[in-house]
């Protein structure tokens, strides 16, 4: 019975509560892939950078609230920094739909055409990130590191192995409860969420019934950004903040965003869930929890592992690829391809 | 007439401002950037004949590229015997027994009705051939990396002529693009685009960490080059007489001679898919690939087959981006898996598509040649704009350190506003596609 106590608490330190905090910020960025195609109808290969620009601007805020000595001890200052991030990067991205996204939108262009808009705007944001910060690792949580150590855990229940759970993965996955839970209220039951899905659903009868298709597009921004900022802020409270890693981040995006269907939020929440489960769950050495179910003679020499770290965006590209051969819209129905 | 014209001036102003260079940075650096200009033109023409002829984004240029870099390693290295005594043998019935498992896979799939016992039994055949397969894999890699590890610790290469490379990597770049085309073509167009990126960050994960085939991050040097070298060409009879009359110094001079070298080589390639693929477009299957891109459900009405058509175009692009990853490898004479970015490799390169001209061969090749040459020059400039602007501020100032270290990074967000101005006051391009052709 022990050993069983202490093969799940070993699971849940390295698999379950690891795979929960990468989810909800799969899920938080997918979500805002997911909302951009579902209204503005286009693959934003920016989302990435979006996000990065969101974490940049929270670093920034945290070194400023730092400088005055403001802090919101034992919580991370960058809690503090997040309101400052969003703004930002709201204001980014309804810069760059102004002067850049407008123009192809009201000439109804191509889908393909504005995704390869996405990419030049990708390149210059990521340029713009990196000429401002700097390419480097940027460890900005300053807040207490766990809310459970291993050794209190283990103090606690008397078991053998310990339950460590960081602040930041708590943060996390408090956060994304609060984020989708808001969006999908926002989308069931305000009206500008009715008129957003309607716009969605189909576009010249809301537009017939009188839906501001500006108004629409305004508010799908802010929504994409908004997530965009917590989850690149999340991210790199969890991690660290470094530029290229958000680029690394676009597959698992889409991945998470294509496996629940593009344009389904739930699909989106859901998608992410599933890639960072699978990526964890896939590339974790099970050798100890091996050492606490099987009795000693059956006990592996090896490491038991499935696949090595290395290969983690493998697992993205992998679940991708089933989806599309086997259910090309999603498992929640997004548009139809 | 005159879009002829102005295409040829284009073209003149491209070679004096490569001259330029020339007379002002020293020729061996022109040519050096010449030969990068003359491998990201014919890498433009493979994204162009998928984007501007067809219509499909392919955002995994750098999986191609890095694929026909292999394919140089895995073919003109030269060979590791020890490596290959030591665990060859492992290796290949690993492969044997992976392949043998996407056949029976394969056959599952068809034989029993979709149903939830058929996706458990393709989970259960991958799991049990992986874990056969991992049995002899992991072995016999560890034994291959164990072989002189600072100097090889790799299997090696079949240590054939380099230019026998060129031939292997498009076909390799080709296999993958079957590969990808077959899962996403037919699908609504950004699945394409986000597959593509995936393969191509599976690949280069691959080089990067399969060592036992690429050394991985350990890079492989001093690979065969199909010209001679600085030294072979200094003994060469009548180079005195060469230095005596351009009065250059010995090494700039042997330097030029074996750039030039590779010039004539990529020249002679990029002269030949030029023709090929202008005869292409102008074919009746030219006529029909752009009736396709431009109206798919009125190309499918009249008969032809979207999606077989998509895969074959798809292949034939991916198969000359390969080709030129192999001579990028080639020229470089080492290949280094560290050094794949998507930025470098993938995005300037649908920049150089796009600014040049979708649709269009010359654009393309136009384009890259312009967009590499500004990569290259912007970050000389970058730093100097940068410097004599922050010149005010005190020399011990953090502020223009910092900015003197990030300038490189400008030359992306130039990048970026090129592409974006392109599409904005030039979505034609520079060279604009002729239509009614």
């Amino acid at each position: 019975m022990e050993n069983l106590a202490n093969a799940l608490v070993v699971l849940s330190n390295f698999v379950i509560i690891p795979a929960l905090a990468y989810g909800s910020q799969l899920a938080l960025g997918a979500l805002g892939v997911t909302i951009i195609v579902a209204v503005l109808r286009f693959s934003n290969f920016a989302h990435g950078e979006l996000m990065s620009f969101g974490a940049m601007s929270a670093v920034f805020a945290v070194w400023v609230l730092q400088w005055l000595g403001i802090s919101i001890a034992p919580l991370s200052t960058a809690l503090l920094a997040l309101p400052v991030a969003i703004v930002m990067t709201v204001a980014i991205a309804l810069l760059t739909d102004r002067f850049v996204y407008r123009f192809y939108r009201v000439r109804k262009a191509d889908t393909v055409v504005l995704l390869i808009v996405s990419i030049g705007v990708m390149l210059a944001m990521a340029g713009i990130i990196r000429f401002a910060i700097g390419p480097d690792d940027r460890v900005f949580d300053d807040g207490v590191r766990f809310i459970i150590s291993v050794a209190d855990f283990k103090a606690l229940t008397g078991l053998k192995e310990g339950l460590a759970i960081r602040t930041s993965q708590a943060i996390t996955i408090v956060m994304a409860v609060l984020c989708v839970g808001f969006v999908f209220w926002l989308l069931k039951y305000t009206r500008i969420g009715k008129m957003m899905r309607a716009y969605s659903d189909n576009e010249d009868l809301a537009l017939l019934s009188g839906v501001n298709p500006d108004q629409i597009v305004r508010w799908a921004w802010v929504l994409a950004a908004t997530l965009a900022a917590i989850a690149g802020t999340l991210y790199g409270l969890d991690k660290s903040f470094k530029p290229i890693v958000f680029q690394q981040l676009l597959l698992p995006i889409f991945a998470a965003a294509i496996v629940g269907g593009l344009g389904s939020p739930v699909g989106a929440v859901a998608g992410g869930m599933i890639v960072a489960f699978s990526e964890i769950a896939l590339t974790y050495s099970y050798k100890k929890v091996a050492t606490y179910l099987l009795p000693e003679a059956l006990q592996p020499d090896g490491m038991l592992q499935l696949l090595s770290t290395n290969y983690k965006y493998a697992v993205s590209f992998i679940i991708l690829v089933a989806v599309l051969l086997v259910r090309p819209n999603g498992l929640f129905n997004g548009r139809p391809s | 007439m005159t879009q002829r014209w102005q295409g040829i001036l284009m073209y003149a102003i491209m070679a004096v401002m490569l001259a330029l260079v020339g007379i002002i940075q020293g020729w061996s650096n022109a040519l050096g950037i010449l030969n990068l200009c003359l491998i990201s033109a014919i890498m433009a023409l493979g994204v162009n004949i998928q984007w501007g002829y067809a219509g499909l984004l392919n955002v995994g240029v750098m999986g191609f590229a890095a694929l026909g870099g292999l394919a140089v390693v895995l073919v003109a290295a030269a060979p590791v015997p020890e490596a290959l005594a030591a665990g060859g043998a492992g290796v290949m019935w690993a492969a044997l027994i992976m392949a043998v498992t996407v056949v029976v896979a394969y056959g599952v799939w068809k034989l029993l009705p979709p149903s939830t016992a058929r996706a458990w039994a393709l989970v259960a055949v991958a799991a049990v051939g992986s874990v056969v397969a991992g049995g002899f894999y992991f072995p016999a890699t560890d034994a291959i990396e164990a072989v002189d590890p600072s100097l090889q610790g790799y299997l090696g290469g079949l240590g054939l002529p380099v230019l026998v490379a060129w031939v292997v990597a498009p076909l390799l770049a080709a296999a993958a693009a079957w590969f990808i085309g077959k899962i996403a073509l037919g699908l609504r167009a950004d699945y394409l685009a986000i597959a593509t990126l995936g393969i191509s960050e599976i690949v280069v994960v691959t080089i990067k960490n399969e060592e036992w085939l690429t050394r991985g991050v350990k890079n492989v040097v001093g690979l065969p080059r199909p010209v001679p070298t600085e030294m072979e060409v200094r003994v060469m009879s009548g180079f005195d007489r060469l230095v005596a009359w351009t009065g250059l110094s010995v090494n700039e001079l042997s330097s030029i001679v074996v750039k030039l070298g590779y010039t004539a080589l990529f020249a002679a390639i990029l002269c030949a898919l030029l023709f090929l693929f202008q005869l292409a477009l102008h074919s009746p299957w030219g006529r029909m690939m752009r009736a396709i891109r431009d109206n798919e459900i009125a190309a499918s009405a009249m008969g032809k087959n979207v999606t077989r058509m998509h895969l074959k175009v798809f292949i034939i692009g991916s198969a000359i981006v390969g080709l030129a990853g192999a001579m990028l490898v080639t020229l470089d004479g080492q290949f280094t898996p560290g050094g794949y970015q998507p930025l470098r490799y993938t995005f300037l390169i649908w920049v150089m598509v796009i600014v040049g001209g979708s649709g269009n061969n010359w654009g393309s090749v136009f384009g890259g040649f312009l967009i590499w040459f500004c990569w290259v020059q912007a970050e000389p400039v970058g730093v100097w704009l940068l410097e004599s602007a922050t010149a005010w501020l005190p020399d011990g100032s953090g502020l223009r350190a910092h900015l003197l270290n990030n300038a490189s990074q400008i030359r992306l967000v130039l990048m970026g506003a090129i592409l974006l101005v392109a599409l904005r006051f030039m979505p034609r391009g520079l060279f604009p596609e002729k239509t009614g052709v």
